[in-house]
């Protein structure tokens, strides 16, 4: 067990924890931020994408030690109101189905939008590939990304 | 206006009642820790001082906002939306009226409370008609009382009452508590489809916000004060069992609190029970990775209880099935064997698809709170009825003592079908006297699935010398069900036909898969169909249009399972919006069609060649459900079923060694990526007025066939085994 210090949304939390524990699971069990999902825990699926500074990564892969004094950003902490361009285009568009995936794609299409506000359909797809939607959603979570990338470069 | 004779399932059609617990039901959330989660009205409509209950779906607040109850699992298939919508039709108020909530499982209040079958729409359309009419009914009732008039002289539209000849009005609002004691009527109108204002239009998903802000939604979120954790491990193998383990040095390890063997056999296991491991470890504890170091760590000894089986091993036996084993479903129109012999050509083709696990991203997962005499259940279930009952078995208690809740799910597909992870989560809350969630690791949720069974089946045609299908036969075995459809078509078409049903045995548990059976049958028969029709040089949309006529016009047999003009007609539409028969250089053109679960679809791909591998650029799909309830949400679902049917007939399979699953995680699963996924899918949907059937399944099976035909036209090649990129010896 050690006391980790870690900006979380904003606000700075102390967590106690084996030091190897992942990130996925300081959010989920001792923070009870539970908008980051568990899928696979051996980063397959992105179910568990968070910010790392402005980095899409992959929670379960991120040992709390290891976060130091970057500041983290989960789908909680997206936007204040839930009104970020991704998140506005996702109701847009009604992407979801069971949409338990969809806060690992909205996490890492934010950040892929910072870095690239104009992409295009095979920079997208790339950009993506590494967030599994079992339903099969991903004509519309496309559909969303370019939604929200026209509306941020409006 | 239709009328309908309302029928009572016990409680749930009562005189209107003020809400026994007030304004506290409205939003009551069992993820906020029992806190009443304060919804958010559109503006204009203010909370509800006073709540009453109109009947088991419906409760109207004295400020006019409406609370409709959504009785069936949430999987995904987004029957939260669409349910309710149903109720609000006939009701007759405006959606931005209405908070949607989970119904618990109530079976006093609802019928057919699961998810399955794609049967939610079908089987409550006319019970989600009649709540909705009822209540405004009795709305109604009480207005004409107040103003001393007729029924006949008022109407309600949009939840307000208005008097024909005069000028009062007045909200369903403000009338609710003057329904108070109004007598259920034994008779109720309905609208007619043409006065639809609500259903086949779009409405957006009513838990969209939740799911975009993170919001605790799933059975993984659930937070209980004083709740443990606890994680199970399994043999290894099909076909073992647990003798002992090092409980003392596992008890030892950091943060966990007991760790034992717990045993789930019930008397008179029913199908819903299935589950290869009875007997499992449970180690309990505060946090997850904790408990994740210390299953790593268990050392136990397995004893063997049967044969440890290999996909070899599977594959003999499926051989040797087809060909000697016993006929368990058939049927036989005039005289094959004849027909085959006199037939100007004939042609025989065999197809074999894997074992398949679920997979819903959210793994199974379950929380349970036994104490001496009760029972509480939470979680993701498709069958919360039968976990009830199940649960009851297994603690020996009776069903009045045991609550069942239902968290929105992280997908189905037929997984949560079962209930075993609902007794495991109770036996577990028993051995520790308190509240416990149990969570499976994905290596665990693939490791000891309810898989989709594995296939093989020979199809044959006989042709004439013009070129007409004079006899088909399919002989199908799997493992341990047989993927044969003896009513379903062609049979009706085909003068000489034959279909056959052979089961064969196996240790590894399976179970409904998205489609059971038809997410292979239809890939094979109508990839088959495609090279008979070529064989007999007739366009293959043409081909199958013929048959239909004969199943029409002049039946073979006594009966058979399907509509020939309905079916005919997803094809016909299909045809004409992805204008067929134009040919675009390098894009190479499949089709299917398939009816299964009441829904008739039919398919178009458009395929291309991208970096010498095939892809499907662009899907027209046809749909013949009868009314389409929420328009968006069908598509949705028509486009998810084209890419889970694309994903698994292309990348997907379970393979066994020594009884072993050799996939595990996605690192050796493949699922259906973003890039392979195609670019555009368009749905049609054939405009009627027939009772709606369901969607959760009929979108796939046909994908599968769409997709060989495609594949051959784009390479040449017929692929006959599934995942097809295995066959091409690719990983896409």
């Amino acid at each position: 067990m050690a006391n980790f210090k870690l900006k979380v949304n904003g606000k700075t939390q102390e967590v106690a924890v084996d030091p190897t524990t992942p990130m996925l699971w300081v959010l989920r069990d001792h923070l009870k931020l539970v908008g980051t999902k568990y899928g696979c825990g051996i980063a397959q699926c992105g179910a568990c994408t968070v910010h790392l500074d402005d980095n899409a990564v992959r929670s379960c892969q991120l040992p709390v030690s290891a976060v130091g004094d970057k500041e983290i950003t989960t789908i909680e902490g997206l936007s204040e109101n839930g009104d970020h361009p991704v998140q506005k285009a996702w109701i847009e568009e009604d992407v979801y189905q069971c949409g338990y995936c969809q806060a690992g794609q909205i996490m890492n299409a934010s950040a892929f939008l910072k870095k690239n506000p104009n992409p295009s359909d095979s920079e997208i797809e790339s950009a993506m590939n590494g967030n599994i939607c079992r339903c099969g959603t991903y004509t519309r979570i496309k559909k969303a990304i370019k939604t929200a990338a026209n509306t941020e470069n409006a | 206006m239709t009328k309908i004779r309302t029928q009572y399932n016990r409680r749930s059609f009562l005189k209107v009642s003020a809400a026994a617990s007030g304004g506290m039901l409205i939003g009551f959330s069992w993820l906020n820790g029992c806190k009443p989660n304060t919804p958010e009205p559109e503006p204009g409509i203010a909370l509800p001082n006073e709540w009453f209950d109109i009947n088991g779906y419906i409760k109207i607040g004295d400020t006019g906002l409406v609370t409709i109850y959504s009785p069936n699992p949430e999987i995904g298939q987004n029957v939260k939306t669409s349910m309710p919508m149903i109720v609000a039709e006939e009701l007759d108020v405006p959606w931005e009226n209405v908070v949607v909530e989970q119904a618990p499982l109530n079976t006093g209040f609802y019928q057919n409370q699961f998810a399955g079958g794609s049967l939610s729409i079908r089987l409550s359309w006319n019970a989600l008609r009649m709540a909705g009419a009822t209540g405004k009914r009795m709305l109604m009732e009480a207005a004409a009382k107040e103003w001393g008039l007729q029924l006949a002289d008022i109407s309600a539209s949009e939840g307000v009452i208005k008097e024909n000849n005069g000028e009062r009005t007045v909200t369903y609002g403000e009338i609710a508590s003057k329904a108070v004691g109004i007598e259920v009527p034994e008779e109720v109108d309905l609208k007619s489809p043409k006065d639809f204002k609500l259903i086949g239009t779009s409405i957006k998903n009513v838990d969209g916000e939740k799911i975009v802000t993170g919001q605790p939604l799933f059975g993984l979120d659930f937070q209980r004060e004083g709740m443990s954790l606890a994680m199970i491990q399994h043999p290894p193998s099909f076909g073992m069992t647990v003798k002992d383990f090092n409980e003392e040095e596992i008890k030892k390890m950091p943060g966990v609190k007991d760790a034992f063997i717990i045993d789930t056999t019930i008397n008179e296991p029913d199908w819903f029970d299935e589950k290869g491991f009875k007997q499992l470890i449970a180690i309990v504890g505060d946090s997850t990775w904790e408990l994740m170091q210390a299953k790593k760590a268990i050392k136990a000894n397995w004893e063997s209880t049967g044969e440890l089986e290999s996909s070899s091993m599977h594959k003999e036996r499926l051989e040797k099935a087809l060909v000697s084993g016993t006929v368990t479903e058939s049927r036989k129109d005039g005289n094959p064997e004849a027909a085959f012999k006199r037939a100007a050509k004939v042609i025989e083709q065999t197809y074999t698809a894997p074992f398949m696990a679920h997979n819903t991203l959210e793994p199974m997962n379950f929380f349970a709170n036994v104490t001496e005499d009760s029972a509480e259940l939470m979680g993701p279930t498709q069958t919360p009825e039968a976990l009830e009952g199940s649960v009851a078995k297994l603690l020996d208690l009776p069903l009045e003592n045991i609550t069942v809740d239902m968290s929105r799910m992280g997908g189905g597909f037929g997984r949560r079908l079962y209930v075993h992870f609902g007794l495991e989560a109770a036996a577990i809350s028993k051995k520790i006297g308190g509240p416990v969630k149990l969570i499976y690791s994905r290596e665990d949720d693939m490791s000891q699935g309810t898989y989709r069974p594995t296939y093989r089946s020979t199809y044959k045609a006989g042709l004439d010398e013009n070129n007409n299908l004079i006899a088909f036969s399919v002989r199908g075995a799997g493992l341990p069900d047989g993927p044969v459809f003896p009513n379903r078509f062609p049979a009706g078409a085909v003068e000489n036909y034959l279909a056959e049903k052979i089961s064969a045995d196996t240790n590894i548990t399976t179970g409904a898969w998205r489609a059971p059976r038809s997410n292979f049958t239809a890939g094979a028969e109508q990839a088959f169909l495609d090279e008979v029709a070529e064989l007999a040089g007739k366009d293959p949309i043409d081909f199958r249009l013929e048959l239909f006529e004969r199943a029409k016009n002049n039946p073979v047999g006594e009966e058979y399972e399907y509509d020939a003009e309905r079916y005919a007609g997803v094809l016909k539409l299909v045809k004409e919006k992805a204008n067929w028969g134009s040919n675009e250089p390098n894009v190479f053109r499949g089709v299917a069609a398939y009816f299964c679960h009441s829904t008739y679809v039919a398919e178009v791909f458009d395929m291309v060649m991208e970096k010498g591998q095939p892809k499907v650029k662009k899907v027209w799909c046809a749909v013949d459900c009868g009314i389409v309830i929420n328009r968006d949400g069908a598509i949705n679902m028509m486009q998810g079923g084209v890419v889970d049917g694309i994903g698994h007939a292309m990348y997907s399979q379970l393979t066994f060694e020594n009884g072993t699953p050799k996939q595990m995680n996605f690192d050796r699963y493949q699922l259906i990526r973003h890039s392979q996924a195609p670019d555009d899918i368009e749905v049609f949907f054939v405009e009627n007025e027939i009772d709606p059937t369901g969607l959760g399944e009929p979108g796939l099976p046909p994908a599968m066939g769409a997709l060989a035909n495609a594949m051959y036209k784009a390479t040449g090649q017929r692929y006959y085994n599934q995942p097809f990129a295995t066959e091409r010896q690719v990983i896409g």
